[in-house]
């Protein structure tokens, strides 16, 4: 019987063909757009916190009330024992030291004299220590244009919109015209190693990186740093754990009123993006709930379809004596192997486009270009486990109770009308 | 020949609206194994509503109706399902064949209704299809028949599982004289091999031709029980 039920479905076009190319096509729809959802939230969050926030951030009380200005005369000091003391006690995370900092530019000509002047907007990060992870988090290898990371203290990288407006080119002398840590003058001479683009204009506009080691130096600021920064090891943020480690963290400094003491916020806790985040986790779930519901619309009334136009079929099986149960269950089992095979073509193909833009992603550039919000210029799917099963829910379930609800017609249906019926 | 099927004052009443509409009335019949006989009368006079009754496809409303020892009017839907996959074959107006199955498959399907081992079914259809004089369709599909074709596979699939009795609801309806009187013969000679019993309902005077008992019905009512004898005609 199984067998003659198979050969039905691979023959007759409507039952296979046509279900299985509906079910495959939305359960791909929907297992795409679930994982680009995803990918995009996660980018954001991503973005946000590799090149800003952090997971969480340790800054003293006074910049942390003063944070928008990032004041580097507020910076923590000995952070070198308070990362040994923040890497022993909270192991899962790795700790490092960022400086924001702001200045002039100098460019001089061959002469030696200024030939152009622009203000930056820089910040220090590892790139020598030994396993840093820095340049990789802050995606810097893939977002040089010219020239190369730099290789020894007293190298920059400037962003490439800044180099190509005033004509600087790799190897090129720059001078940074800053403040120090204590309100003095800082002039200090770096050579441009590279160049970068990371496609956010709030990054881009007028950008200097440099080594930690060379910021301290030039901004007088040994051993401190305006914030150090926590990332989960995973690399994903943790919103739960994260609160859990501020919690322990900030209790250990509550009898303490120094107001350089230090204070940890999560990565929810900065720039509103706590609201930003409950919001885009409501609209990705609305969105995937909406679609997976039309999706699911979509199929019930294909399975629907195909129960009303086997109608005929039901009558001569009642009328040859197949029991009405039998004919129910063959119906669902058969709307269950069309779902499934749906579903697995569909996810399979979902996986497949999820992947590519996982790898490669679409480049929204041009429309998120001049934002002051740090969003990824490349829109990218996230392939998290549940972008396996997704797919089934309206692929299969519905196909399934499609049938299942047009099947009920078989127990409805009257016998004693079956040769006016039949006969037609 | 024994008794096979016993109707003992049967009337079937149906709702209209907020009264009834009485199909048959006082219906007394008995029919023996082997018969080959007919419900005429005008349409609304009862044949299809007696053999919906006889199929197990309906109950009486009044009266007894006991087919193969099995009281209708008692049955389970489970038990009718039963009785008519074992015991009933049916043939209707239009063949009514599966479109997506070959000739072959359409008439293993009442056997695999019956769970019946392969090698066993294999051999009832190819007799089924011989009887019926279409072996070499067996793997065409009913669009490539054409309508005589298609209702002796409807026969076949009818009596592959050799049923006791087959009900036939005006089964030549569809089909010009010449297949007609053809599927009329297969049926008449499956009747005398096999010895099933054929019911047929119809106006069909051509149907009438070959029937051995005429029951004429009007108004839901027999009217008429007549035995035919036949007049074997020797040509030659």
């Amino acid at each position: 019987m199984i067998r003659f039920l198979i050969k039905g479905i691979l023959r007759d076009k409507n039952r296979s063909v046509l279900p299985v190319a509906v079910i495959s096509i939305g359960v791909f729809l929907t297992v795409l757009f679930s994982a680009w959802f995803k990918g995009i939230l996660g980018d954001m969050v991503d973005v946000n916190a590799n090149f800003s926030t952090g997971h969480v951030k340790v800054m003293s009380r006074a910049y942390a009330d003063n944070i928008e200005q990032m004041p580097n005369d507020l910076a923590l000091l000995e952070v070198s024992q308070l990362i040994d003391s923040l890497s022993a006690e909270f192991p899962t995370l790795e700790w490092v030291e960022r400086i924001h900092f702001g200045g002039l530019l100098d460019v001089p000509g061959p002469d030696g004299e200024t030939r152009a002047q622009g203000m930056a907007t820089g910040q220090a990060i590892d790139f020598f220590g030994p396993g840093t992870r820095e340049p990789e988090r802050m995606n810097i290898p893939s977002s040089i244009v010219r020239g190369s990371l730099p290789d020894e203290p007293g190298e920059a990288l400037v962003s490439n919109d800044f180099a190509e407006r005033f004509g600087i080119k790799v190897g090129d002398p720059i001078t940074l015209f800053g403040a120090t840590m204590y309100g003095g003058m800082a002039f200090t001479n770096f050579t441009v190693a590279g160049t970068v683009r990371f496609g956010m204009r709030a990054l881009d506009r007028g950008a200097i990186l440099i080594d930690i080691t060379d910021a301290q130096a030039a901004l007088d600021m040994a051993d401190a740093a305006g914030e150090v920064l926590g990332f989960f090891k995973d690399g994903k943020y943790h919103r739960e754990e994260a609160l859990q480690v501020k919690t322990a963290f900030n209790a250990r400094y509550e009898g303490d009123a120094d107001e350089f003491a230090p204070t940890m916020i999560r990565l929810n806790d900065q720039k509103g993006l706590d609201e930003y985040l409950t919001m885009m986790d409501y609209v990705a779930g609305a969105m995937t709930f909406i679609f997976i519901l039309a999706m699911s619309i979509v199929l019930w009334n294909t399975g629907l379809l195909g129960g009303l136009r086997r109608y005929n079929e039901f009558g001569i099986r009642l009328a040859m004596g197949e029991e009405k149960g039998h004919i129910y269950r063959t119906l669902i089992i058969e709307a269950v192997v069309v779902g499934i095979i749906g579903s697995v073509i569909g996810t399979c193909l979902g996986l497949s486009a999820a992947w590519y833009l996982q790898e490669y992603g679409l480049n929204f550039g041009a429309a998120v270009q001049g934002g002051g919000m740090m969003m990824p210029e490349v829109f990218r799917a996230d392939i998290e486990p549940e972008a396996f099963y997704i797919g089934f829910i309206p692929g299969l379930v519905s196909m399934a109770l499609g049938n299942a609800l047009s099947g009920i017609g078989i127990y409805k249906r009257r016998t004693a009308v079956l040769f006016k019926e039949l006969s037609v | 020949m024994e008794s096979i099927i016993q109707i003992k004052n049967l009337t079937k009443q149906f709702p209209v609206g907020t009264g009834k509409f009485t199909a048959l009335i006082d219906i007394s019949l008995e029919f023996r194994k082997g018969e080959f006989t007919g419900f005429v009368g005008p349409s609304g006079s009862g044949k299809t509503t007696l053999l919906n009754i006889i199929g197990s496809l309906d109950t009486p409303t009044e009266g007894e109706v006991t087919v193969l020892g099995h009281s209708i009017a008692h049955l389970t839907h489970k038990q009718s399902a039963r009785l008519r996959n074992q015991h009933l074959g049916f043939i209707f107006q239009t063949y009514n064949l599966f479109p997506v199955y070959t000739v072959y498959e359409n008439v293993e399907f009442a056997l695999l209704l019956q769970h019946m081992p392969a090698a066993e079914r294999r051999k009832a259809v190819l007799d089924a299809l011989e009887w019926v004089g279409l072996t070499d369709k067996m793997d065409s599909k009913p669009a490539q028949l054409s309508g005589g074709e298609g209702q002796r596979v409807a026969i076949a699939r009818a009596m592959v599982k050799r049923p006791a009795i087959l009900l036939a609801d005006e089964p030549t309806a569809n089909l010009d004289s010449r297949n007609s009187h053809h599927i009329l013969q297969t049926m008449q000679q499956l009747n005398e091999e096999l010895q099933t019993t054929f019911l047929f309902a119809t106006h069909d005077e051509k149907v009438m031709g070959y029937l051995r008992r005429i029951i004429s019905l009007e108004d839901g009512r027999v009217v008429k029980d007549e035995q035919i004898v036949m007049d074997k005609i020797t040509e030659g």
